[in-house]
């Protein structure tokens, strides 16, 4: 057992109102710059629909993520000969019209226009060539609300083995929000395409990163990543990613997109996991028990054994109470209320999400739906999304935890209804749904009320305990004396190297808790 | 040949070639230590795939191929070819033949990237002037190098491969410090330019994106999948 920690995230899908403000703040953050226009670290796609890129979900198009190859593992896209062969021109790499052509408009227009009977108007232009744009014909959340025709919207890959046609009708429609952020997978795809190296994964909190001097722009991270989350800058010739905001994160603080969310629908928190079986589990045969697979990968944060072999691979103290804490370990593990996004790209993504309930409330109160035993709230049976739709979301099409999933979601509400509106703890739905009172109550914190405290549980980093040199750092950290972009890098370098470390022995003292 | 040409053919055949390769191994070095950001292949892909599975393959393909036949052609030692029964005469069509294939097939290739680069609004509009030049200059060079194939044509008919050994042995008396400018001073003028521009690749090489030549990344072959970096210091 190799107990590693993991940065993860939850997103509770049941509460995204598609407000798009993490994708505002994130883009704020980290790609207001040019060359990554285009490039949404976090977007939100409405769903059914192909989403940003267009049909990124689709495998046979874009050869995203792992295949088993007679039982192995191998990279959908080809392996490592296939990528040096196709290294002058990668040929599943998405265009720039996949994802959309950044525009913006001719404000100055608006001030500098001549004085004429009819108001001025600002026109489009390209943030790429700076030409005008005719017409604008895409954009990274075109589909924003079901807007467009079903027939478009319709090659949505988890419509696949469903009876889609009874969707287009405007009574049957149905509509739900999907976030998406890199999902600092623990089996990255993007990772092992990388030919130079440069995209890694940090030991100590799992945050995939691309190393931005190392980077050389072959690009076969690009198509290999299953969720198009990692980009192209066009100015650096570079690709980039998510950071997972790791400044802010090695300081305790929620990432950017989750910090902002209106709704309180993400959570971030630490998982331990057994890296030794990464590959055994990425692996698993039937793609329907990947789901399975990966919940089996985590460790139990109160287990003794793990507890010591976590401290045995020096992972810290408080990083292990956050793990026990973790909102991330309630939802997936201990309620089984969350779950991956596809699985069966077998890159076990680190971004889990708990299903929306879709009840029609107007149905509710003509009395249409079939309810539960309360007489009040519709059965996960009668929402409105198929969860059908939902499993090919989550669980590479089983239906079963997903149902199991909604039904405690209702019974946690039908619990709480019977206490604040009849006044008796009716425990019927819970025990159908199979969740005790204990955790419908803990449910209900962490989801309906969802405290900052509870959503957020994020240990600090430990740099201190990296540096090598405490005192030659002290009263250095910022200071470079110019040159701080490219100090130099390699092994032995032509220029003086400007020396930092002290003479001073930096042997450390043993721990005082360490007899 | 008057004294000032000597002068030239002297400057230009005998001190240039070290100018050149210092500037490209120092450059690079210097490059690669101080400004990695900006060491990419400087993809384009991302705005415009189209046809350039066909023109970027050729061009590559064309352009690696031509750089070993000049390595192997012009530096190998005679022994080898001796060993292998190679004369000089076939040698020279190997040369012609196999230089002017691969020739054409990177000038195929490069005229399509070059017309993409100057017609595709997008990648026009996110070029550097650095990167239509230097393909401009290599494209230069590849037509004089094609050109020169003619002109060994007309020595091949007249049973000739003298000027072919006079320039491979005018490179290897630069790889061997004794330069002797003087080799190369009695051929034909295409020749001279090819070299001159040839030459001059090794000298623009770091200020371009041809540094990315030197990341072919070829250790990914014997390399594991996943990469996971450690802050940790490891227990000694």
């Amino acid at each position: 057992m190799k107990v590693r920690a993991q940065f993860a995230f939850v997103f509770n899908l049941d509460k995204c109102i598609g407000c798009h403000t993490c994708s505002v703040t994130c883009k704020n953050t980290w790609t207001n710059r040019k060359g990554v226009e285009y490039v949404w670290f976090n977007n939100v796609e409405s769903k059914p629909g192909i989403g940003y890129p267009k049909q990124w979900e689709n495998q046979e198009k874009w050869k995203g993520g792992w295949m088993l190859n007679s039982g192995k593992l191998e990279l959908k896209s080809g392996g490592r000969m296939s990528k040096l062969l196709n290294i002058f021109a990668n040929p599943d790499l998405p265009q720039i019209d996949d994802y959309y052509e950044p525009f913006t408009y001719n404000y100055a227009r608006l001030q500098n226009a001549p004085l004429s009977e009819a108001a001025p108007t600002a026109r489009p232009l390209s943030m790429i060539t700076g030409d005008p744009i005719e017409k604008i014909t895409w954009g990274p959340n075109w589909e924003d609300d079901l807007a467009g025709e079903f027939s478009k919207r319709s090659i949505d890959k988890n419509l696949d083995n469903i009876q889609k046609d009874m969707l287009g009708q405007f009574e049957n429609t149905f509509n739900l929000y999907l976030p998406r952020i890199c999902n600092h997978c623990l089996n990255p795809a993007c990772v092992a395409a990388c030919p130079s190296g440069s995209l890694y994964k940090r030991e100590e909190d799992g945050i995939v990163l691309v190393d931005q001097d190392k980077c050389r722009g072959w690009r076969f991270c690009m198509s290999a990543c299953p969720y198009k989350k990692v980009y192209y800058n066009w100015e650096s010739g570079k690709a980039e990613k998510c950071i997972a905001c790791y400044p802010r994160v090695e300081s305790g603080m929620p990432t950017i997109c989750s910090e902002s969310c209106v709704g309180r629908i993400r959570y971030n928190g630490i998982m331990l996991y057994d890296a030794d079986r990464i590959e055994a589990m990425a692996s698993t045969q039937n793609e329907q028990d990947l789901y399975e697979a990966q919940c089996s990968i985590f460790l139990d944060p109160n287990d003794p054994a793990v507890i010591a072999a976590a401290r045995a691979e020096g992972i810290n103290e408080d990083w292990i109470i956050a793990a026990q804490k973790s909102p991330i370990y309630k939802m997936a593990i201990d309620w089984k209320i969350a779950f991956p996004l596809h699985p069966e790209f077998r890159t076990l993504p680190m971004v889990w999400y708990v299903p929306p309930l879709s009840p029609v409330q107007s149905q509710i109160d003509q009395g249409n739906l079939p309810v539960g035993p309360d007489g009040a709230i519709p059965l996960a049976s009668a929402m409105r999304t198929p969860t059908k739709y939902l499993a090919n979301l989550f669980t590479a099409g089983k239906e079963e935890p997903i149902r199991s999933s909604l039904n405690r979601l209702i019974a946690m509400r039908s619990y709480q209804r019977s206490v604040h509106v009849e006044g008796v703890a009716d425990t019927r739905a819970l025990e159908a749904a199979g969740i005790t009172e204990d955790q419908a109550k803990e449910m209900y914190r962490y989801l309906a009320i969802a405290n900052y405290e509870d959503r957020y549980v994020i240990p600090t980093g430990h740099e201190e305990e990296r540096m090598e040199d405490a005192y030659g750092f002290q009263g250095q950290n910022g200071f470079t004396f110019g040159n701080n972009s490219s100090a130099g890098i390699s092994k032995v370098t032509l220029f003086p190297r400007r020396r930092k470390e002290t003479l001073e022995p930096a042997e450390l003292a043993p721990s005082a808790d360490k007899s | 040949m008057n004294e000032s040409m000597y002068s030239w053919n002297n400057l230009i055949f005998g001190i240039y070639p070290y100018l050149c390769l210092t500037v490209f191994v120092i450059g690079s070095w210097i490059r690669f230590d101080r400004e990695q950001y900006g060491w990419t292949s400087a993809s384009s892909q991302l705005l415009s795939t189209a046809g350039l599975r066909l023109s970027s393959n050729l061009f590559h393909i064309g352009v690696i191929g031509i750089f070993f036949g000049h390595l192997v052609g012009l530096l190998a030692p005679y022994a080898i070819w001796d060993t292998i029964g190679l004369s000089s005469l076939g040698k020279q069509s190997i040369a012609m033949y196999g230089g002017g294939f691969l020739g054409i097939l990177c000038l195929i290739g490069g005229a399509m990237l070059m017309w993409r680069r100057m017609t595709n609004p997008r990648v026009r509009a996110t070029s550097r002037s650095s990167d239509i030049f230097i393909l401009a200059w290599v494209l230069v060079t590849l037509l004089f190098g094609l050109a020169t194939t003619f002109t060994t044509a007309h020595h091949a008919a007249q049973g000739s491969a003298d000027t072919m050994m006079a320039l491979a042995q005018w490179a290897k008396s630069i790889v061997l410090f004794s330069p002797q400018p003087e080799l190369v001073a009695n051929a034909e003028m295409v020749f001279r330019v090819h070299l001159f521009f040839g030459l001059s690749l090794f000298l623009l090489f770091p200020f371009t994106r041809l540094v990315h030549i030197w990341s072919f990344p070829i250790g990914y072959l014997t390399r594991s999948y996943q990469i996971v970096r450690t802050k940790r210091r490891i227990a000694q």
